[in-house]
């Protein structure tokens, strides 16, 4: 029996093996087979539209996620991943672009680029734009379930209010839980400031030790919102358009003291072996059938020009019920919100350690 | 010579040993005594002290539920290694059943089940009890708060590593050997000095291997922590991922607080395994 339990145990362990080696194991051949790495964010994509390319091109798509800018960071940085395109937010792009860690793109290659919408060119993160292509973009906000709250949310002090005492899910990373702090305190969220970040994360602190947060979340979100486990949350606003689905009771509000708006954008690393496949797949993903097919898929507004305008038409065409106008204003937000809203710019090497820091500290109080 | 070409069977696992355990281990040291530019410094070691507070929850947590996994691990060892031979094949079977699932995906599972809304707390509402429980104390209680809590932590770990208590426990006590027993009661022993003078100091290697397999996961877990925890109950296991995957960037503090967790429970592992010598000597004598 013994023998048998170990034999099957070592088989388990040697097929996650040969799993792992069959993902990582391609990619340099030269006229062998072509293919692109892509690293992404989970359920950031659909899918139908990487056996598209596959079926178009020839090429063979890996196809990888991670969980957070941070982490992609920490994996490009120890040297551990042979990705060809990623896509990062706007704050993280910066800070590859200033460590020299993606290379400049070959925009003949990429026709498409053409389509996207002026406003989402030459943004703070790549002024020139020579190394991105946008690929969506979007807005924190709050979440919250009407039927467990006494009145609409308009403020970002529900995050710190002891009245929805453990009904409050509070987002697992740094960035975004320190930038409501800051956003609420009346602070940009690209300050450098000590005491300013110090206030926030007292703020934090204060709300912690009073039990304000049942939990710290990044995508349990789901599950806990749709189930109606807590009042309210702070996340994406495409998110919440996946989460309504499930759940009709769902509100989203952009707090009055405004927010942090985003673009996620498609890059090429600097040591990318398959850069025409690259420059094929961001060019395909940036087409408007595909920006189209996507948007429907993620809830996440695209930032091609004629997809933008021709959404709400794809929607009626594909569903036969004309497109509720208010979702589709919390997916692409109007311009005068996104004027209220703030993009994360990359911080300092001083302020990154401090944001380190009082996050850990954060983490330890109970 | 024979035994020369037997060693060369185990070159593979020593070559993997070497590439997958020792080459890490030096690393996360070399990290642990440098700067983030690559200089020597101690100030890693120095930092540790604001984490005490994590050190502490971690090994009370991994302690509680190591002896939780013991005191419910060791009696169902002695149980099946009494039965017939079948039944003990169905029993380890059903034992090891669970960890042929994905065990994020078991972990998640409970999430689900002891959420406020969950399906225990559910189950506890249809069949009444909170009405029952409110009419007696005059209570409004609507859920139990299980989840987010350190018992749901303790309850993800014996869930989970449960198995690798019974696991060592129930393979030294099947291979006792029964001549001793039968001598000890010859000798005139009651059941409970039998347990006591025999079988339980013959079945230490295998409850120290099950403490260890056991305890060493618990106290770095971070996945039970943070899906059960709801990222409250921050343990060694969290503080280290955070460090390496991102949420605070900074390996060389992560690689520290791992070196200085290794080493502690090396320590506590060499005092047991001492411990557990001695026993067995005794007994041998």
């Amino acid at each position: 029996m013994k023998k048998t339990l170990s034999l099957t145990l070592a088989l388990a362990l040697s097929a996650g093996l040969l799993a792992g080696c069959g993902n990582s194991g391609n990619g340099s051949g030269e006229n062998e087979e072509r293919v692109v790495n892509v690293c992404s964010w989970g359920e950031y994509i659909d899918e139908s539209l990487i056996s598209q390319f596959e079926e178009e091109t020839g090429i063979t798509v890996n196809y990888q996620t991670v969980p957070s800018n941070e982490e992609l960071y920490s994996i490009l940085s120890m040297g551990g991943a042979n990705y060809d395109v990623i896509v990062p937010s706007d704050y993280m792009i910066s800070q590859l672009i200033e460590e020299d860690m993606l290379q400049p793109l070959d925009y003949e290659k990429i026709p498409n680029f053409s389509k996207i919408a002026d406003r989402f060119k030459n943004l703070s993160y790549d002024p020139e734009n020579l190394y991105t292509v946008p690929y969506a973009w979007g807005t924190l906000g709050i979440i919250y379930n009407s039927t467990m709250v006494e009145e609409p949310i308009t403020s970002w002090d529900a995050m710190f209010d002891t009245q929805y005492a453990d009904q409050v899910l509070m987002i697992n990373n740094s960035r975004d839980a320190l930038g409501i702090a800051l956003i609420d305190l009346g602070y940009s969220v690209n300050t450098d400031s000590e005491e300013e970040l110090q206030a926030a994360f007292d703020l934090l602190a204060q709300a912690k030790r009073d039990g304000v947060y049942q939990a710290w979340v990044m995508d349990e979100v789901f599950d806990k919102m749709e189930a109606g486990e807590a009042a309210i949350a702070t996340y994406y606003a495409g998110d919440y358009l996946s989460m309504l689905e499930n759940n009709p009771d769902l509100e989203f509000v952009i707090p009055e003291e405004g927010s942090n708006w985003f673009v996620d954008a498609m890059c090429i690393l600097k040591d990318a072996e398959n850069v025409d496949e690259a420059h094929e797949w961001i060019n395909f993903m940036a087409s408007t059938e595909a920006s189209l097919k996507n948007m429907d898929y993620i809830w996440y507004a695209s930032p091609n020009q004629e997809a933008l305008e021709q959404y709400p038409e794809y929607y009626e065409e594909t569903y036969g019920e004309p497109l509720d106008m208010e979702l589709y204003e919390i997916m692409a937000a109007p311009q005068n919100v996104l004027e209220n809203c703030e993009a994360y710019l990359v911080r300092p090497e001083a302020t990154r350690a401090l944001y380190n820091d009082l996050w850990t500290e954060l983490g330890i109080i109970s | 010579m024979r035994q020369n070409k037997l060693s060369l069977f185990a070159a593979p696992y020593v070559l993997w040993m070497a590439v997958f355990v020792v080459i890490p281990i030096l690393m996360v040291v070399v990290y642990a005594f440098t700067s983030a530019s690559g200089g020597f410094t101690l100030d890693n070691f120095a930092r540790i002290g604001s984490y005490a507070v994590v050190f502490t929850r971690s090994f009370k947590l991994a302690i509680i539920a190591t002896l939780i996994c013991l005191l419910i691990g060791y009696p169902i060892s002695c149980f099946l290694a009494r039965e017939g031979a079948r039944f003990q094949r169905v029993a380890l079977m059903l034992i090891m059943l669970p960890m042929w699932m994905n065990f994020l995906l078991r972990t998640y599972a409970w999430m689900s089940i002891l959420e406020n809304t969950g399906l225990l707390n559910r189950f506890f509402a249809a069949i009444g009890l909170f009405d029952l429980i409110n009419g007696i104390f005059g209570t409004d209680l609507e859920y139990f708060k299980m989840i987010n809590t350190q018992g749901a932590v303790v309850l993800g770990m014996v869930y989970n590593f449960l198995p690798f208590m019974i696991l060592p426990i129930y393979s030294v006590i099947v291979k006792l050997d029964h001549r001793l027993i039968e001598a000890a009661r010859d000798l005139g022993a009651d059941s409970v000095t039998v347990f006591r003078r025999v079988t339980l100091p013959l079945s230490l290697p295998g409850v120290l291997s099950g403490v260890t397999m056991v305890f060493v996961p618990a106290v770095s877990t971070f996945a039970i922590s943070q899906l059960l925890g709801g990222g409250q109950q921050l343990l060694l296991g969290n503080l280290i991922e955070m460090q390496f995957k991102g949420t605070a960037y900074n390996p060389q503090l992560g690689s520290a607080v791992a070196l200085v967790m290794m080493v502690i429970v090396v320590i506590c592992m060499t005092v047991m395994n001492r411990f557990g010598e001695g026993e067995e000597q005794a007994v041998v004598l």
